[in-house]
């Protein structure tokens, strides 16, 4: 196994002018991941789920969290598409990494798994709080849920959690409806509410709450009920993701492996809902799943093909724009129904819906509104789930030319009249004056 | 009326500008006759001062370099440039995507295309005869080329005026008067630079059409007219000022047919004209400011049929009633008229820029982005004297020797006198418009007065003045040896006299070149300053920033900046602003001035909504250069408040003072024009002997060192400082 690893770590040495293209727009699935761990037992307790990404396709390079020569860039080239941060108590991390160099990563565009648990470490929690997300304070605290609690718990201090409140989009956990509750045991978490960007995709049930098992409760816990996140994923604006746990355990076999039965429920499963979760989930942090791409804007007038450089008021103009989704393999044509175009010019005066033909483009055309300015065409798609799509294009909009406007118009006939017959009735009056005696 | 001169009168005036050309001429042209000995005088005098008005103007060149002056002045530019390389149908329907963003600006129907054109005509005109000059320098040269075109129109309405004489001086004066020289000097390329120059013609023209009663003349006054019309918005003043005078003629009895002809035919054409330059339109017959002069329009159909019916009934009787029904009546429906189209808003009501000229304090309490800008401050005495100096005083002389000979036409310029100097006290820019009148009734009074004393020496002093002068006058005046008991003194009074008037006038010319010199040949984008050895320093950190945004930013960027920087920004720097100093959209400024005196999250959020990508301040903490933007910061916190009521001005002051050391208030202090003015300036020592942060356009210690800049970061800064441009840095990228 040592040797696997590091022969696939030479070999992506020696490959790395090639792979550094691995990770692009055209295929924006992540290849080299790096799993920092704070004891390499976590490797085969871990197991399972190290070998679903392995199988997948990943190149996994397991490095202890504070090996020395520890690097997440050479040569100002990141050499990892991913991170998986499974070093819970790692005070330190070796080499040059510390939290801001975890954010620089995540603000480069790549992918990032933390796991916390119980008693995690300050660094931890800061890298966590600089993605949104901030672990209970106290460091001896849980997850209790006496009512949700998995029957396998043997301790019986119900710190066990069978969760089961999953976030409903199949962007980010699949197709297949996860049947079983996911098994749970670690640290709450709870949301910054000045952050938009991450999201609950694992909740605990209302009667939770977050409390040290093994002291009695001094004081009403901080935090309680559905404010308990125990899985968090955050995708920054441009697009990194990153899946928070609060829990270790979750990913390990012991608890994929078993069964569960969520207390006061008759239903009893042989497995654990853990596996398809960590999967799935997976699956859509290192963008085998819900990534999106877009062309360019396209737009024109109507019956041309050639983007002007400047339009006039009322002119009709078509739009389109081809977006399409990555399957982990390959590019297939985006197909929904809620992709919409502004036209904008500090609000938006145009505001449409984009019908798609089915193969990636869509398309509408409207009239410019009678207003002159400097637009934009602007399409903002953000999806649970799905990657942001953010364009936007500037056009100016002029008024008419002098020689734009309807020259005959019926209504200044009268006046058309009343300048020629002043000036037959000048003429009649100038003729009249001189030559009547 | 004052056209016929006698060669003495212009002989007399001869000697004062040039009085070696004098003797110069009289010894090598013996042959010559009186009369073309005058008229030789006269085009060389004229010609003499055409090349002085020009060379005077020509100081800012030498001092610094062939350069486009000031604000406004780039945008004329941009605008003559865009025109010379596109034509004019495209310069005609001009949408510039690039000031006023996100709104844009119909320059072609916003401007007064005057200037352009006339620039442009000169350039081609040049082109075809194969001078291949740069646009820049038809821009710079264009001002002083018209400056000496207005002194030929100051010289034939001086004639028309009063005689051939006051013509001359009023040609002099007007060349080198610094009230015309701070606007017209080379580089400053502003609409007035030709507008007085029309301004002066149009009035020539009319007045020369009352006294001769001519239509070609009336047609030339309208001609006139458009040409100031399509130049400046100053026609206000013509198109005000002309019915005024009619109106005063009518009252005072002199109504005649002259009259009748010059002004129908001037205000029909005029208007017709006028309304053919976009920016005018419909506004001529539909605006308040217009309407006087379509008053007195109607008035003179009615004098002229009332005239006509007196002459049909011939019964003083029947005709007094007659009179009292109509003049009731019409006046009757002319009220009802205006109040009607008031009331249905057919017609607008005046501007506030007209109603801060007739109320010099309407603009500080209603509208402060007028009240902001410096040459709309009330003048104040100082800058009449720098201005005017000597005219100062002969200007009520001037009006005296006008109304002892009250004509139509002395009328004409005593109206535009006292009007102009009303107005030039309101504003400060507009000692400009008074300056022709100041300059024309001066020259009158100069004119009069030395020919009185020269015709005194003459007629009974030939004796001392044989040798000098006339061999042929020596006879003559050899036999008329009789002697009055007052002839000494009076001669003696009259010698002192002329002396003290030469030497009064040479002080006014050594004053003028002075001022020109010293005070109106600054560029202002590039500042000069003395050193401590007197060497002179150029400051030219404007220019350095300007061409740093063209280099180094993306072509479609977006700057922020106060709006007096717009027009310089699109000029030079070629990049995209957010207002202008066409400030037609009070809105728009306003949120620019609320962004810049709001916390930096705050203003993030404007400046996001406007697509800022750099924002630029002028800071002059460095330099000591005193108009910068903390000093203008009060206005922007002025007109954002008017706007935005969230902005209130006493949260910048403290005790109603205005203050940036320790004693500021806590929102100046952390509001985002002093976040950028002094950010890092607390590390630098500006001046020995002082603490660090020591800011020396206000002399005081700033009271935030330790500024934090959040969601903007330092881009660039001029080395003296005097220009500082951030770039907006892009939302977070996790949160």
């Amino acid at each position: 196994m040592m040797n696997l690893s590091r022969s696939v770590a030479l070999i992506s040495l020696f490959l790395l002018p090639l792979l550094s293209f691995s990770f692009s727009v055209d295929n924006p699935t992540d290849r080299r991941v790096l799993v920092l761990l704070d004891d390499l037992s976590l490797k085969s307790s871990h197991s399972i789920f190290f070998n679903t990404l392995k199988s997948r396709g990943f190149d996994l390079d397991f490095k202890l969290a504070d090996d020395s020569k520890l690097a997440l860039q050479r040569y100002g080239q990141y050499l990892y598409d991913g991170l998986i941060i499974f070093a819970p108590s790692t005070e330190r991390l070796g080499g040059s990494l510390d939290s801001k160099s975890i954010a620089d990563f995540v603000d480069s565009g790549r992918d990032l798994i933390l796991s916390a648990d119980t008693s995690a470490s300050d660094l931890i929690r800061g890298i966590a709080t600089e993605c949104g997300v901030d672990f209970d304070e106290d460091s001896t605290a849980m997850v209790i849920d006496h009512t949700s609690f998995s029957v396998s718990d043997v301790d019986g201090d119900h710190t066990l959690i069978a969760a089961d409140d999953l976030v409903k989009s199949d962007v980010i956990l699949g197709k297949t409806k996860i049947e079983a509750p996911v098994l749970f045991r670690g640290v709450a978490h709870s949301l910054n509410p000045t952050n938009n960007l991450v999201l609950k995709v694992l909740s605990a049930s209302p009667s939770a709450y977050s409390a040290n098992p093994s002291s009695k409760l001094s004081s009403p816990p901080q935090l309680t009920g559905s404010a308990i996140s125990l899985v968090s994923v955050m995708q920054a604006r441009n697009n990194a993701r990153v899946v928070i746990s609060g829990s270790l355990q979750l990913f390990s076999d012991r608890l994929i492996r078993s069964g569960v039965q969520k207390a006061g429920s008759p239903n009893q499963y042989e497995k654990s809902g853990n596996e398809q979760f960590v999967t799935e989930l997976s699956k859509w942090v290192f963008h085998e799943r819900g990534h999106l791409k877009a062309g360019s804007l396209v737009h024109h007038r109507v019956g041309e093909t050639d983007e002007p450089a400047i339009y006039r008021i009322k002119d009709d103009l078509e739009f389109s724009v081809e977006i399409y989704e990555w399957s982990g393999k390959s590019w297939e044509p985006y197909v929904a129904n809620d992709v919409q175009v502004q036209f904008y010019m500090m609000s938006p005066y145009v505001l449409k819906t984009l019908s798609t033909d089915k193969k990636g483009l869509f398309h509408t055309s409207f009239k410019v509104p009678d207003v002159y300015g400097v637009f934009q065409f602007k399409v903002e798609y953000e999806k649970l789930g799905y990657s942001t799509l953010s364009l936007s294009k500037q056009i100016p909009v002029r008024p008419y030319r002098h020689n734009e406007y309807e020259r005959f118009i019926p209504t200044a006939y009268p006046y058309y009249g009343a300048c020629f017959t002043t000036m037959a009735g000048f003429f009649v009056f100038s003729f009249v004056y001189l030559y009547h005696k | 009326m004052g056209g016929k001169s006698e060669p003495a009168k212009s002989e007399s005036m001869a000697t004062k500008p040039d009085l070696l050309n004098t003797s110069f001429f009289s010894f090598k042209s013996l042959k010559l006759k009186t009369k073309q000995q005058e008229l030789l005088l006269r085009i060389s005098i004229l010609g003499l001062v055409y090349i002085l008005a020009f060379i005077a103007r020509l100081f800012s060149v030498l001092r610094y370099e062939s350069m486009i002056h000031e604000f406004d002045p780039y945008f004329n530019y941009r605008t003559t440039l865009f025109l010379t390389e596109k034509g004019f149908y495209e310069f005609w329907n001009w949408f510039d995507s690039e000031s006023w963003y996100p709104l844009g600006r119909i320059i072609g129907g916003t401007l007064y295309p005057g200037l352009m054109v006339t620039a442009a005509l000169i350039y081609w005109t040049l082109r075809f005869l194969r001078f291949f000059v740069h646009i820049r320098e038809v821009c710079v040269l264009t001002a002083p080329f018209f400056a000496s075109n207005t002194t030929l129109v100051a010289y034939f309405f001086g004639k028309e005026l009063w005689d051939t004489g006051a013509g001359l001086v009023a040609a002099v004066l007007i060349a080198i008067c610094p009230g015309y020289i701070s606007r017209s000097v080379a580089g400053s390329y502003d609409n007035e630079a030709v507008a007085i120059f029309a301004l002066l013609l149009t009035f020539y023209l009319f007045v020369k059409a009352v006294n001769t009663g001519s239509l070609a003349w009336a047609l030339a006054s309208a001609f006139g007219y458009f040409y100031m019309v399509s130049a400046w918005g100053g026609y206000v003043f013509i198109i005000n000022l002309v019915p005024l005078y009619v109106l005063v003629l009518l009252i005072t009895g002199r109504y005649s047919m002259r009259l009748y002809i010059a002004y129908n035919c001037m205000y029909i054409l005029g208007m017709l004209l006028a309304m053919q330059i976009r920016f005018v339109g419909f506004q001529h017959v539909q605006s308040g400011e217009h309407m006087g002069a379509m008053g007195v329009f109607l008035l003179m159909q009615v004098f002229y049929f009332l005239d006509w019916v007196k002459y049909q009934l011939n019964d003083t009787k029947l005709f007094q009633t007659f009179l009292r029904i109509t003049v009731t009546s019409a006046i009757l429906v002319g009220g009802v008229a205006v109040g009607v189209g008031t009331a249905s808003g057919y017609i607008s009501p005046w501007t506030g820029r007209f109603y801060s000229l007739l109320d010099p304090t309407y603009a500080k309490d209603h509208i402060p982005i007028i009240a902001s800008v410096s040459e709309h401050q009330p003048t104040a005495w100082s800058s009449f004297m720098f201005d005017y100096h000597i005219l100062l005083f002969l200007f009520p002389a001037g009006l005296y020797f006008c109304f002892k000979r009250l004509t139509d036409a002395t009328i004409f310029i005593v109206m535009y006198g006292l009007t102009s100097l009303y107005f030039a006290g309101v504003m400060v820019r507009l000692i400009l418009v008074a300056t022709p009148a100041v300059c024309l009734i001066s020259a009158i009074a100069v004119s009069a007065t030395i020919k009185n004393l020269t015709s005194l020496l003459r007629t009974k002093q030939k004796v001392s003045q044989t040798g000098s002068t006339k061999g042929a006058g020596s006879s003559k005046a050899s036999s008329k040896v009789t002697l009055d008991q007052s002839q000494p003194f009076q001669k003696n009074g009259a010698i002192a006299l002329l002396v003290g008037v030469f030497y009064l006038l040479s002080r006014y010319a050594i004053h003028c070149t002075w001022v020109t010199a010293e005070a109106y040949s600054s560029p202002s984008i590039v500042l000069a300053a003395r050193g401590a050895h007197g060497n002179r320093i150029i400051f030219d950190d404007y220019r350095e920033a300007y061409y740093w945004l063209r280099q180094n930013t993306a072509t479609d960027a977006k700057i922020m900046s106060w709006w007096d920087y717009g027009y310089q920004i699109t000029a030079m720097g070629n990049r995209t602003v957010i207002v202008d100093n066409n400030t037609w959209n009070n809105t728009h400024i306003a949120t620019v001035g609320r962004a810049m005196s709001s916390y930096e999250d705050e203003a993030y959020d404007i400046m996001r909504s406007l697509d800022v990508n750099y924002v630029l301040v002028v800071f002059g903490g460095v330099t000591g250069y005193s108009s910068d933007d903390i000093n203008k910061f009060l206005w922007m916190v002025r007109i954002g408040g008017g706007v935005f009521p969230v902005i209130k001005e006493p949260d910048y002051l403290v005790n109603g003072e205005f203050r940036v050391d320790k004693g500021a208030s806590p929102k100046m202090l952390n509001c985002l024009m002093y976040k950028l003015c002094y950010y890092r300036f607390g590390e630098l020592t500006t001046e020995y002997g002082k603490p660090p942060g020591y800011d020396r356009a206000r002399g005081v210690e700033i009271g935030n060192k330790d500024i934090k800049l959040e969601h903007l970061e330092e881009a660039y800064t001029t080395s003296n400082w005097i220009v500082r441009i951030y770039r907006v840095k892009p939302p977070t990228n996790r949160l």
